[in-house]
């Protein structure tokens, strides 16, 4: 931190921190701690005592297919939502960045999903799907796809997919177009001085100079799949059909809430928070990066 | 010069046309849809036009709820989350502010661990430990409660790392000029360095305000009776309604109740949302 003239003050600077320590140390770190302690703990079918199993806990779950079932339902769910919403986003932040007329229309109009909370968005696809009276769901049939996304699971995981990325597609829209922004127009004027199209300098420079926006967001993307995307998976699909949807943010609440298994569902949310974490650092790196641009 | 080729632009015209076509599509249909009585959507045939249901759906929904999902009136759940979202963002803006303050403006013992243990939550969504959350909740009482709602989503770090960051490009003989002319710490905090964090402030109160607005799986867990809904939790109660068939209308118009806040703070504080978002992550 850059030196700066500081007040003088013993008891003050506490005192203006306080309201947010507590919060963090009493919604925070306690309910973390718990979850740690969980997580090595085993308790008898009553509830009444638990005994230390060390990381039976973890050697248990990662023995069950049910969560190596749902690992590989959230890395394809993850991956399927960062490539589309990625893409779909790049796209149309490179075509606003080149037009002028209509602009500030088009990204309003593009950008107010990101206002639409993911429950809500999950009821507006779920009705345009809807097997029995969806419009999508109708054309589908209409050209002779048997849509029952209740039924099936390939269906039901194309789904939640699609309402994530439309949610999502607004967020990656804006940093892509701050991102193109910034590229120097001087370094475009000069390589199409020498002749290059509009393909090649898309690829060889705006692209390069986006990679860091894009690995940004690359992260972020797979932060809200993991974690985001919660109010989608309950609206629609309950994790089902047969699991189908059963990513591992929605199973660590069934299995704590509805099976009350808490050692399983502590030691579900360590593994959960690690991921966070290793997340959040390769983001920091990213921003370390940046900084020496 | 940059050739600007017509095709090209043609090109990206159509392009942006579809994608705004196929983002405002479910809007459209859930606004046509809202404003249709049951039967005809369940025909399944949605009309392409608005239907002059409107006024009855729309005052069904607010002042009777859905019924038959167990729903209180839109108008409640309204409220609910009016007052949530609120709460959210003011605290946090307001805890933050004071925080960051701390932090950059003194020096004290343990001051950088202060500043990581606040730092460390912004690694954490609620969902990732929802369960042990909701334990100390309830052991404080204060399930069902707008406290209950509130407090526990204030614990996040976003805001105060913004304050810092934008703190720290405040130059420093600022203060120190506020402190020759005799103003204690809280004097130019209040006087100085507020006003100049106006466009931060109006940038995180956006995101913040569609954060509150939009939690889904905290008033789920945390509220059991109907006078504590929130209107974006009661969705999927209402699709996912027992014994009857969902009344598509009625949910639709429910949706519409539940964007229209969250889509109006941004479409209204578009500049400052943006600036926001993409401040705030660097």
């Amino acid at each position: 931190m850059p030196s700066r003239s500081v007040f003088p003050g013993r008891l003050l600077p506490y005192l203006l921190l306080a309201p947010q320590l507590a919060v963090t140390l009493i919604f925070f770190i306690w309910p973390a701690a718990q979850a740690l302690k969980q997580s090595v703990f085993v308790e008898d079918a009553f509830g009444l005592s638990s005994r230390f199993v060390g990381f039976a806990n973890f050697a248990r779950l990662l023995d069950d297919p049910n969560y190596l079932h749902s690992i590989g339902v959230t890395a394809v769910f993850s991956a399927a939502v960062a490539a589309l919403g990625l893409g779909l986003s790049l796209l149309l932040a490179v075509m606003a960045d080149h037009v002028i007329r209509g602009a500030g229309a088009y990204k309003t109009l593009l950008i107010w999903p990101y206002a639409v909370a993911p429950a809500v968005a999950a009821a507006l696809w779920g009705f345009l799907f809807d097997p029995s009276i969806g419009e999508i769901a109708q054309a589908l049939r209409f050209l002779g796809i048997r849509w029952n996304y209740f039924a099936d699971g390939n269906q039901a995981l194309l789904l939640v997919v699609i309402a994530a990325c439309w949610n999502q597609i607004s967020y990656n829209f804006i940093f892509f177009l701050a991102g193109l922004q910034s590229v120097p127009r001087s370094l475009i004027e000069a390589s199409a001085l020498d002749g290059a199209g509009p393909g090649r300098r898309f690829w060889s420079i705006v692209f390069p100079l986006l990679s860091p926006t894009g690995f940004f967001l690359l992260t972020v993307n797979v932060v809200y799949a993991f974690f985001g995307t919660f109010g989608i998976i309950d609206v629609l699909t309950k994790g089902g059909p047969a699991m189908a949807t059963d990513i591992l943010v929605y199973k660590v609440y069934t299995d704590g809430f509805r099976a009350a298994d808490p050692g399983s569902a502590g030691a579900q949310s360590v593994i959960l928070m690690a991921i966070v974490i290793a997340l959040t650092v390769v983001q920091f790196r990213w921003i370390e990066r940046r900084v020496h641009y | 010069m940059v050739e600007r080729r017509s095709w090209f632009t043609l090109a990206a015209h159509l392009t942006l046309i579809l994608g705004v076509a196929a983002i405002c599509f479910p809007l459209y249909v859930a606004f046509v849809a809202s404003t249709h009585p049951l039967p005809v959507l369940l025909q399944g045939r949605l009309p392409l036009m608005p239907g002059d249901q409107a006024v009855a759906n729309y005052s069904a929904v607010l002042s009777a709820g859905v019924g038959t999902a167990g729903m209180p009136p839109a108008s409640v759940m309204l409220m609910n989350s009016l007052v949530m979202a609120l709460g959210i963002c003011i605290g946090k803006i307001a805890i933050s502010i004071v925080a960051a303050y701390a932090i950059v403006y003194f020096r004290f013992p343990l001051r950088m661990t202060c500043f990581w243990l606040i730092f460390i939550t912004l690694m954490l969504p609620v969902e990732v430990r929802i369960q042990p959350t909701y334990q100390v909740v309830a052991d404080l009482h204060l399930l069902d409660s707008y406290a209950g709602l509130v407090i526990p989503l204030i614990a996040s770090a976003t805001a105060t790392f913004l304050f810092r960051q934008f703190f720290l490009t405040v130059p420093g003989e600022l203060a120190e000029a506020a402190r020759i002319d005799g103003a204690g710490p809280l004097r130019f905090l209040w006087h100085i360095l507020l006003p100049l964090s106006r466009n931060s402030i109006a940038a995180l109160f956006v995101i913040q305000f569609i954060y509150g607005w939009n939690q889904y799986l905290w008033p789920l867990m945390v509220t059991t009776k109907q006078s504590y809904y929130t209107v974006v939790m009661s969705i999927s109660r209402m699709v996912n309604a027992v014994d009857v068939a969902p009344s598509w209308n009625l949910i639709m118009a429910t949706a519409m109740l539940a964007m229209i806040p969250p889509v109006i703070v941004v479409l209204a504080m578009q500049r400052w949302f943006v600036k926001g978002l993409v401040e705030t992550e660097k």
